[in-house]
């Protein structure tokens, strides 16, 4: 159960895999966890299924509200907010889900926004989440090391990589968390999201 | 023996009492899609910890005019839950509108009712399998107790995970007809009788089947019982 996102220049990528496990047992290989909230925002997120499902119909309906009282789209910023605050709302009996949330902002620009279970979120360049994470995060630091978002003049955190080589790299680190991690695998949801909409591909990962 | 102080009710200072573990349950449903519809299989023991208790529970009900429910876990639960999806299916006839709710509906009902019993810390000690057809289209779905849900070609309940699944995977294909799909389950059921102690499942007795979503058939396959 892990989830990627990385963010470039003018697009977006999130993938996730399809592995639905409790315990030793899968349940399914074909199981979605990624939700396109908005045209230019989608969540994918790791955890608990059962809070997931909720979550991201829970932010579903609340964006359908914010539709019809605005006459718009949520933009994925406001979005990030609104998923914080939803998760913050329930701090004391918690969403069990490590979400991401990717798009484009209102500039065109990619973006990423990272959360934990009770909603403290921040916009990175790229992030990773679930149990293949710990394998994850380390090549794309390696491979993308973002500036600093605290560095005087402010330097841009998304990474200058092509879309093409973003997805390649994304498939690449699942396919190695796929080989350690138990419960990654079966097959990767790749998203990206850049002007012309979104893109969908699905590729076979391991599936013992 | 009733001496012992063994708290197995939360009753707390509100009189309120949940469920703590499951008293008559029963075991593994497996199901499948096979070319013309779905195929529900489970025993028909409700076993009380290791004896069989009662030997004649029907763990499979149809719900609606498109729907099948298997059940695993808690017995009086899964009796809860049909009581819940009378009421549900009784307002939607209300309607009188031609629209009925289908397989996934109904999945999508039990989901959200396991979701919210477990969110108040009062589970419904059940795994189900939801199956059918509507309008051609066949669905196949699963929903545990803590409210974890899925839909798939071939889905099984507790043992049966570990037992029938590996089997369908191997063997499951999209055109199985009705003769080739109740083979395949019953090679399910057997290998689950011969590595378990026997207590709990046995031979396929009552096969309940979908066909389609006009006519129903029920090949009651009787097991002279011989215990």
């Amino acid at each position: 159960m892990t989830c990627v996102a990385i963010a470039g220049a003018d697009y977006c990528v999130i993938a996730a895999d399809t592995r639905l496990s409790v315990g030793y047992i899968i349940y399914t290989r074909d199981y979605s966890k990624i939700c396109k909230l908005a045209d230019k925002c989608v969540m994918a997120s790791s955890g608990f299924q059962g809070d997931l499902k909720a979550l991201q119909k829970n932010l579903a309906a609340k964006h359908l509200i914010y539709q019809h009282q605005h006459n718009k789209q949520m933009s994925c910023p406001a979005m990030a907010q609104l998923l914080s605050n939803t998760l913050y709302y329930k701090r004391f009996f918690p969403y069990f889900t490590f979400n991401i949330l990717g798009g484009l902002d209102s500039d065109g620009k990619g973006c990423v926004f990272t959360y934990d279970a009770v909603g403290s979120y921040e916009r990175v360049g790229y992030s990773a989440h679930g149990t293949g994470a710990g394998l994850i995060i380390p090549v794309l630091d390696n491979q993308l090391k973002s500036p600093s978002p605290l560095l005087l003049p402010a330097k841009d955190a998304v990474t200058p990589l092509l879309e093409m080589e973003a997805v390649d790299l994304v498939k690449d680190v699942f396919a190695s968390a796929t080989e350690r991690d138990i419960y990654t695998g079966d097959k990767v949801e790749i998203l990206v999201i850049n002007a012309s909409g979104i893109r969908h591909e699905l590729m076979e990962l391991r599936k013992d | 023996m009733e001496m012992v102080a063994v708290k197995d009710s939360a009753i707390s200072e509100n009189g309120t009492e949940r469920t703590l573990y499951p008293y008559v349950t029963g075991t593994s449903v497996i199901g499948m899609k096979y070319k013309d519809g779905v195929i529900l299989a489970a025993d028909m023991g409700g076993s009380y910890g290791s004896t069989l208790r009662y030997k004649s529970v029907e763990r499979i009900k149809h719900i609606g005019k498109h729907s099948l429910l298997g059940a695993s876990g808690e017995i009086s639960d899964f009796q809860e839950i049909l009581r819940y999806l009378d009421e549900l299916i009784l307002y939607d006839n209300m309607w009188d509108d031609g629209n009925s709710l289908g397989p996934k509906e109904i999945h999508n009902y039990l989901t959200r009712v396991m979701y919210n019993r477990r969110n108040k810390f009062n589970p419904l000690w059940n795994s189900l399998v939801l199956g059918g057809v509507k309008n051609g289209q066949k669905y196949l779905g699963m929903v545990g107790m803590i409210g974890t849900h899925f839909e798939d070609n071939h889905v099984a309940t507790g043992f049966g995970n570990h037992l029938a699944r590996p089997i369908l995977r191997a063997e499951w294909r999209e055109d199985l007809s009705f003769e080739e799909a109740v083979k395949l389950l019953e090679k399910c059921l057997l290998i689950a009788k011969i590595t378990e102690e026997g207590v709990t499942i046995s031979q396929p007795y009552a096969l309940k089947t979908y066909w389609g979503f006009s006519a129903f058939q029920n090949p009651s396959k009787g097991a002279e019982g011989s215990w």
